[in-house]
């Protein structure tokens, strides 16, 4: 482990000018997963801004939508009123994640920006697009079983091993930022980069942009909405496939559908050719199945994670079913 | 031998861990937390290739780091003698022999450092092919001189193939099982400090005792210069056996160059390739039988790896020689030597893969002939060890299985597959028998009596968490007549004597002989009145001798497990909500302690079943799941309800306390019974390990 400087950021201004021009700076979460990085020489900073004294740790209504400051802890998330009354299928996802005890320190735009789990990534002994470019993707001939099948590129297979993420997908959840140019914000699916040729690049914004927050826009009348999650082991392990999904029917007809998907690509995936075959049409298994099919028949599996394909189709099915038949 | 069985005051009683509070108070020093003043850290530098050279070590660079004291390296390392224990023949040439092998020790003032500076170290390498992945059909594969721990390789009777081709029934299945880590929680480390011409070693050692020897012979060092203390040990399941792991001899090299105590602990990823594994297996079963399911012929034919620095051949076929009877028998080993780390002990090495296939392949019997699995094995039972003919000194198989039928609530059964739903699940149950070992190893203990009453016990056992520390002190106690509290046992250091380790199921059997004689013995001679000297009256015992003059028997533990299991017919997730376990162990010293090592066996069953697996890429040589995120091994969320029976297991002729282990038979068979489970809830045959969601049936 590199020695590394220390700092308690004072404000937003303050944090975002310490680390946005400097590449060897990193923000400081929960450091469940920074820090893991750095014991491991992946991650190597030279200063660490530490920003969990920021006043972003509240959840605050705003109009119909629900405001989560990025410093919100994960089990705090997970346990509020409001998103378990209004969101059950963040909840559900928040809490399928990790171990209690890492959840309690997991924060929310940490959780966001976390890396992939991608085991070449891990070890620094190893080449890996996305460690080191140009060294080569390892995973694509050898361990991927739990590696994408949906939206991979020759240079990188890896996944991103967020269960948050994937309900805030659904959720068509916004992320409030801050660089040097000040606050804005973008549609979550697009704050992540689709992985082409330069997989050491993962996110649309810009280097140091300080996560402020995540806004949820209120879900139409009448949504269902769940998380259900496929794990090895029964608590604490990362998916090796998910599905959050949001569902209106009116009259037996979808009047209203949202699927994310997890643990099938370099980023939470919003399933839209499955949606857009659902949208108007009939609330009944043979459609989920067709519209996951639909979905899947752009998948290109690796020699073993191909088991994900049926998975992630009978798992879609099992979920919007659900969703369906509850009254 | 006289019988020492009557009602005893400690023993059989739940008396809490000894060291129980000073654990969970961060009182207990571990290995690695023993305070030494002036200590420097050593970090290892691994190699990054399979197979192959150093060509070149860039040492000048990593000495000019911020507080490196010095590089142990091929050029200034001690010279080794050359003891057949390649894994410890440390930076004696520019040979590298698997991915990992340590080619350099980084010592620097503080661990971070340290672990930096061997971090950044340049290593430039020679690489030549490597062969590291294991197949059932590798070529070379050859049949070794003999198998752990010196079990014949092949044992046969009768004329197998006949008898097949006669059998009305005949099951031939293969079964795979893969390399695993033991992974226990504290990390290998060892501490050497040298002073007046002698070392202390603090290390994390299943056999404080055991290290002596072999690092005295490596380092050439005269009797008396080495003394070995480990006190508290965080888990071990084998991987803390013998022989010492690499960690010792660094601490030990490095220490005599920096002429300053040196702490050398493995990171998590160092442990994997440098303190051993479960061989990965292929074994192939061949079982005929009459139309009532009477055995006939079995044959086991076990395939497994070992490193190309020491052949260490894990004895799966052993596991049926003594289980289940038939005239026509043959077991069988091969092993190929790749370029890969050397597998050691885990948790019931042989057993625990060898009763996967045994008992998977029982399963496959019963379902062909139609019997019940329990009542199949029932009609199976043997009169005499069927391999060797010896006579068993007690076997209590049938109980356990009957036993364990009547508290699962086995009867009724409906034997047809794939019957069974409820909600989003199929739901099953299945059923295997274990064996495991009774044997003891020559030990000496000393007791002394105290001026104040109190007494003092000395034996160089480990507690590798498993509370044979507190089991050592009820059986003293009873031996000397005196409540528990006036017993003091002190374990853990090499200076009392030769003393088996915490391995084989052996601990308690071995360590309580001496010590039950010895406090026996000076119980008698106070008694007789002997005067009681200020610095106290010591007995000592050392049941050498009396190991040796035994009767002939088959001595084992028996037991069978009851799994129940539910498939996610979505998700193909396997979950098991019930297990039973039913030993016959012979004593039962602590139902507290021996309920621990029953629970924690069968969950590492469990987690065998449906989750555990390193997984090698060939390209590297490297296991590239090397830490506790991408190896699985169980949560409580895992584990659903367990029972746990003891039978009734009178043993006389076993050793003075009676005991047969029971670290390890709860692992036994424990990945059968639920594999036989998940076929009985979904109709398919589980024959590869583990059950995870991508192969169970969907
Ligand atoms: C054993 C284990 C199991 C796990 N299992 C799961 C699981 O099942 N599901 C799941 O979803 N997760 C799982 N996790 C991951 C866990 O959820 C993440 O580690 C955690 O959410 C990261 O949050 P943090 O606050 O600790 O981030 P940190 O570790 O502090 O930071 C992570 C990254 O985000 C950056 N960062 C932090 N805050 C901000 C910010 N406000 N703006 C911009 N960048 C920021 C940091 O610089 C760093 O690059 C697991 C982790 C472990 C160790
Ligand atoms: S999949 Fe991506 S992260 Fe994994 S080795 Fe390949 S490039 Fe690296």
């Amino acid at each position: 482990m590199r020695e590394f400087a220390y700092a308690r950021a004072r404000s937003v201004d303050a944090a975002v000018a310490l680390v946005a021009d400097n590449p060897e700076a990193r923000y400081l979460g929960g450091g469940t997963n920074l820090v893991d990085l750095m014991e491991l020489g992946v991650e190597r900073p030279e200063l660490l801004v530490d920003v969990t004294g920021l006043p972003l740790d509240d959840v605050t209504e705003d109009g119909a939508a629900l405001r989560v400051g990025a410093l919100v802890r994960n089990s705090d998330l997970a346990a509020h009123p409001l998103v378990r009354e209004r969101y059950p299928v963040l909840s559900q996802a928040l809490l399928a994640g990790a171990s209690g005890q890492l959840r309690n320190a997991a924060t929310t735009g940490g959780n966001l920006v976390q890396r992939t789990r991608c085991v070449y990534f891990t070890d620094a002994t190893k080449p890996c697009n996305k460690r080191m470019p140009g060294s080569g993707c390892p995973a694509i001939e050898g361990e991927h079983h739990n590696l994408a099948i949906l939206g991979a590129s020759d240079h990188c297979v890896a996944t991103h091993p967020s269960d948050l993420a994937v309900a805030l997908a659904a959720l068509d959840a916004r992320v409030d930022l801050q660089d040097l140019a000040g606050p804005h914000e973008i549609p979550l699916v697009d704050f992540y980069r689709p992985v082409g040729d330069r997989p050491d690049l993962e996110l649309t914004v810009q280097d140091g942009a300080l996560v402020t927050g995540v806004a949820l826009p209120p879900l139409p009348a009448g949504a269902r909405s769940a998380y259900r999650k496929v794990r090895e082991r029964a608590s604490y392990a990362f998916a090796i496939a998910s599905v959050a999904a949001v569902l209106v029917v009116e009259d037996g007809l979808v009047s209203d559908v949202r699927i994310g998907l997890g643990a099938v690509a370099s980023h939470p995936w919003r399933a839209r050719v499955a949606e857009r075959a659902l949208l108007g049409g009939p609330a009944t298994e043979a459609a989920f199945e067709a519209a996951a099919e639909a979905e899947l028949d752009s998948a290109t599996p690796l020699r073993d994670n191909a088991y994900k394909v049926p998975l992630v189709r009978d798992l879609v099915v099992a979920v919007l079913a659900g969703l369906a038949g509850e009254r | 031998m006289t019988r020492f069985w009557q009602a005893a005051p400690s023993v059989g009683h739940p008396l809490t861990r000894i060291e129980g509070l000073d654990k969970v108070t961060g009182r207990a020093r571990y290995a690695g937390d023993v305070a030494v003043p002036g200590l420097a850290y050593g970090a290892v530098v691994p190699a990054t290739i399979p197979r192959g050279r150093v060509l070149n070590l860039d040492v000048e660079a990593t000495l000019a780091m911020p507080g490196v004291l010095a590089v142990v390296h091929r050029d200034n390392a001690p010279r080794l003698t050359d003891i057949g224990e390649g894994t410890l023949f440390l930076f004696q040439g520019d040979r590298v022999a698997h991915w990992g092998a340590p080619v350099a020790l980084v010592v620097a003032d503080t661990p971070e450092r340290a672990r930096e500076a061997a971090e950044r170290m340049r290593v430039d390498y020679f690489p030549e092919p490597p062969d590291t992945v294991f197949r059932a059909d590798h070529p070379g594969l050859y049949e070794p001189e003999y198998v752990n721990p010196r079990n014949p390789t092949v044992t046969g009777k009768g004329d197998v193939d006949a008898a097949l081709a006669g059998a009305a029934v005949v099951v031939d299945a293969e079964y795979r099982t893969p390399a695993q880590h033991n992974n226990a929680m504290e990390p290998h480390s060892a501490t050497a400090v040298r002073s007046d011409g002698r070392i202390t070693l603090h290390t994390s050692t299943q056999y404080a005792y055991g290290v002596v020897p072999t690092l005295s012979k490596l380092f050439g060092f005269a009797p008396g210069t080495l003394r070995v203390l480990s006190e508290h040990v965080g888990g071990g399941f084998g991987n803390k056996g013998m022989p010492p792991r690499p960690d010792t001899v660094l601490a030990v090299m490095a220490a005599t160059l920096v002429g300053r105590p040196v702490r050398v602990t493995l990171t998590r990823p160092q442990l994997w390739p440098l303190t051993g594994y479960r061989t990965p297996t292929a074994q192939r079963i061949r079982l005929g039988a009459d139309q009532d399911g009477r055995l006939v012929a079995l044959e086991h034919r076990a395939a497994l790896q070992t490193s190309r620095l020491h052949e260490f051949t894990e004895q799966a076929a052993v596991y049926s020689r003594p289980m289940y009877g038939a005239e026509n028998m043959r077991t069988s080993h091969r092993v190929v030597a790749l370029d890969v780390p050397t597998p050691r002990w885990m948790r019931a090495p042989g057993e625990a893969p060898g009763s996967f296939a045994l008992e998977s392949a029982m399963d496959e019997l019963a379902e062909a002939c139609g019997v019940d699995p329990v009542e199949l094995r029932l009609r199976n039972e043997p009169a005499v060890d069927p391999t060797t003919g010896q006579a068993f000194s007690s076997r209590r198989l049938a109980d356990c299985l009957r036993v364990g039928a009547s508290r699962f609530g086995w009867a009724g059964r409906d034997p047809r597959p794939a019957v069974r739903r409820d909600g989003r699940w199929w739901r099953g149950t299945g059923v295997a028998g274990a064996h495991y070992p009774a044997r003891a190893a020559p030990t000496t203990a000393h007791a002394t009596a105290l001026p104040d009453g109190s007494f003092v016990v000395r034996v160089a056992a480990s507690d590798i968490g498993t509370g044979a520390r507190t089991v050592l002190t009820q059986l003293a106690a009873d031996a000397l007549e005196v409540p528990v509290d006036q017993v003091r046992v002190l374990i853990g250091d090499s200076g009392f004597g030769p003393a088996m380790g915490a391995g084989g199921s052996m601990g308690t059997a071995s360590w309580s002989w001496p010590v039950v004689t010895a406090c026996r013995e000076l119980a008698g001679r106070l008694a007789a009145g002997e005067p009681l000297p200020p610095d106290g009256l010591t007995s000592t015992f050392d049941s050498t001798a009396a190991i040796g003059a035994r009767a002939d028997y088959a001595r084992y533990a028996f037991g069978a497990h009851f799994a129940e299991v539910a498939v996610d017919v979505t998700t193909g997730e396997v979950r098991v909500p019930r297990l039973t376990g039913v030993y016959a162990v012979g004593r039962v010293v602590n139902p507290l302690t021996a309920r621990s090592q029953s629970i924690g066996g069968m969950t590492m069953g469990l987690s065998t079943a449906l989750l555990e697996e390193s997984s090698m890429d060939g390209r590297f040589g490297d296991w590239v799941n090397h830490n506790l995120a991408d190896y699985h091994v169980a949560t409580n969320a895992d584990v659903g309800e367990i029972d746990v029976t003891y039978v009734d297991d009178p043993d006389d002729e076993l050793n003075p306390s009676g005991v047969k282990g029971l670290g390890e038979i709860g692992i036994v068979g424990v990945a059968a019974a639920i594999a036989n489970a998940a076929w009985h809830a979904t109709g398919v045959r589980q024959r590869e390990l583990p059950i995870t969601p991508a192969r169970a049936a969907r």
